[in-house]
């Protein structure tokens, strides 16, 4: 058994050093130690999304995860994802599609659906009804479901599938 | 939240020592959740993440799941998604996909229920304060048991996993003190008795090292859930049915029901009502008159009752049928 009370994450790429009280979320390290403030806070309970970050390139809630649990892992934030100047796909087609409207789901949105794009291409099933042996269908109904994990309290889900759907239609 | 040391465990004997007051972490969805409603006050944390109880691998003629293996891992997998899609359907049925990445086989099966008399501590809860009541009786019981509940506690087991692994006939594997011994998932959860504050029949100095799977067993696998919104929300009532055809007749016959008691609820005699016998809906409805001759509603669950009797039925239909629909 070791007792720790450090940690080394890598940030979008860079390596930060975690050091303090463990209760630190690693939501709360992003936003208040690091100041990336792009990463949500909405319900702090692992209900809402909002605080959706990658480790290791798959989609966690940040809110539900100590930052001293991460040591030596790759953290990916909406910032990693992309910059006003060189967005990202999925980005660009929120902008296009008009994917939010008051925005504050939507880094959290981006980035689990960065992730859920990835998880069809591994070929990983749903509940969205078809058999689990099958190969996934690229379809709304799919969308939808692999995305609920995401709420968004303006509705702009319709917007939302779209914006996803458009960037698997014609990957950029 | 309250303050807590912090260790990562280097080998098995480290979580097996924590001492009482202390918890074991991995995914951390449920426990870090109920420790910020101080729910959970450990003293400790043990994270077990760096142990090698990720795998799955072949065991005999089935399948051993690491406990460390994720949801989203466990449910990925081809062997599972071929041979258990009965595992694969509820897993997927359950939570959100950033909770079932970091959910794992162990925890999954360790977690509390989503009673909200038991997650508000300003509520007497028999679970998380024993002898302090039950305020869940007389109150709003729309997740809580129909059957086998007790006069100390009406809470639900809240999973979906543990539901297809009581159809599949899987068993636990836990490391104790004396060694390791197998669980049969049906006998892992308990019902509350005069103890709910005991979700489970592990001892102090237990770890969940893993679950085994049988040697497939063919068959139609349907997990059915219904719940209040189509997707990532608690089981009202779920069936989890496998179902083998001989000759016109029901040859082999599991099913387990979630969101109906404190533990993954199986009964043999539903199951023998239905062996041998050519797949009747009247038939299926008696199967129901069984599976339902204890149950008791609390007013604002009574409602679970004519469901699950429906989704029984539903499910049985579909699993007897030739309609080439589900697993």
């Amino acid at each position: 058994m070791t007792a720790v009370t450090t940690a080394t994450l890598t940030v979008n790429g860079t390596d930060r050093a975690f050091e303090g009280d463990p209760r630190r979320s690693l939501l709360d390290f992003l936003r208040l130690d690091l100041q990336l403030t792009g990463t949500k806070k909405g319900c702090d309970h692992g209900q809402c999304g909002a605080c959706t970050v990658l480790v290791d390139g798959r989609r966690i809630n940040s809110c539900l995860s100590l930052a001293i649990m991460h040591d030596g892992q790759q953290i990916t934030t909406i910032e990693g994802i992309g910059t006003p100047e060189a967005p990202s796909a999925l980005q660009s087609a929120f902008v296009c599609h008009d994917g939010f409207q008051c925005g504050y789901c939507t880094p959290g949105q981006i980035v689990s659906a960065t992730a859920m794009v990835a998880e069809l291409e591994w070929g990983w099933a749903s509940d969205a009804g078809h058999d689990v042996a099958d190969a996934p269908l690229f379809t709304e109904e799919e969308i939808r479901e692999r995305m609920s994990g995401n709420l968004c309290r303006c509705g702009a889900y319709p917007n939302i599938v779209a914006a996803i759907r458009s960037t698997m239609d014609d990957p950029a | 939240m309250k303050a807590f040391a912090y260790a990562r465990a280097a080998a098995l004997a480290d979580a097996q020592s924590v001492r009482e007051g202390a918890r074991i972490i991995a995914g951390g969805t449920n426990l870090l959740d109920l420790m910020k409603l101080e729910v959970e006050t450990p003293d400790q944390l043990m994270d077990i993440n760096h142990l090698p109880l990720s795998g799955i691998d072949a065991h005999g003629e089935g399948l051993a799941i690491g406990a460390l293996v994720t949801n989203s891992d466990c449910a990925a997998d081809l062997r599972v998604r071929h041979d258990y899609p009965l595992l694969a359907q509820a897993i997927l049925a359950g939570a959100s996909p950033q909770l079932r990445n970091k959910a794992t086989t162990g925890g999954n099966l360790c977690q509390r229920t989503r009673c909200t008399y038991f997650t508000d501590t300003t509520q007497r809860c028999n679970k998380r304060a024993p002898g302090s009541g039950c305020g869940a009786q007389g109150g709003y019981t729309r997740l809580h048991a129909i059957l086998g509940a007790s006069d100390a506690c009406i809470a639900t087991y809240p999973g979906d996993m543990a539901v297809a692994l009581a159809a599949l006939d899987a068993q636990i594997v836990v490391e104790g003190v004396a060694g390791e011994r197998m669980v049969a998932a049906r006998d892992f959860h308990r019902l509350p008795a005069d103890h709910p504050e005991q979700d489970n029949v592990l001892q102090p100095g237990d770890v969940i090292t893993g679950v085994r799977l049988p040697a497939p067993a063919g068959g139609r696998h349907i997990y059915r859930k219904i719940r209040d919104r189509s997707s990532y929300a608690f089981a009202l009532v779920s069936v989890a049915a496998i179902v083998t055809m001989a000759n016109g007749r029901m040859d082999r016959v599991r099913i387990a029901f979630g969101g109906l008691a404190h533990k993954p609820w199986h009964d043999p005699e539903v199951e023998a009502a239905l062996v041998g016998q050519v797949p009747d809906p009247a038939l299926f409805d008696r199967a129901a008159d069984i599976l339902l001759r204890d149950a008791q509603g609390q007013g604002s669950n009574d409602f679970k009752i004519p469901l699950v009797r429906r989704a029984l039925i539903a499910t049985l239909i579909e699993a007897t049928s030739n309609a080439p629909t589900g697993a």
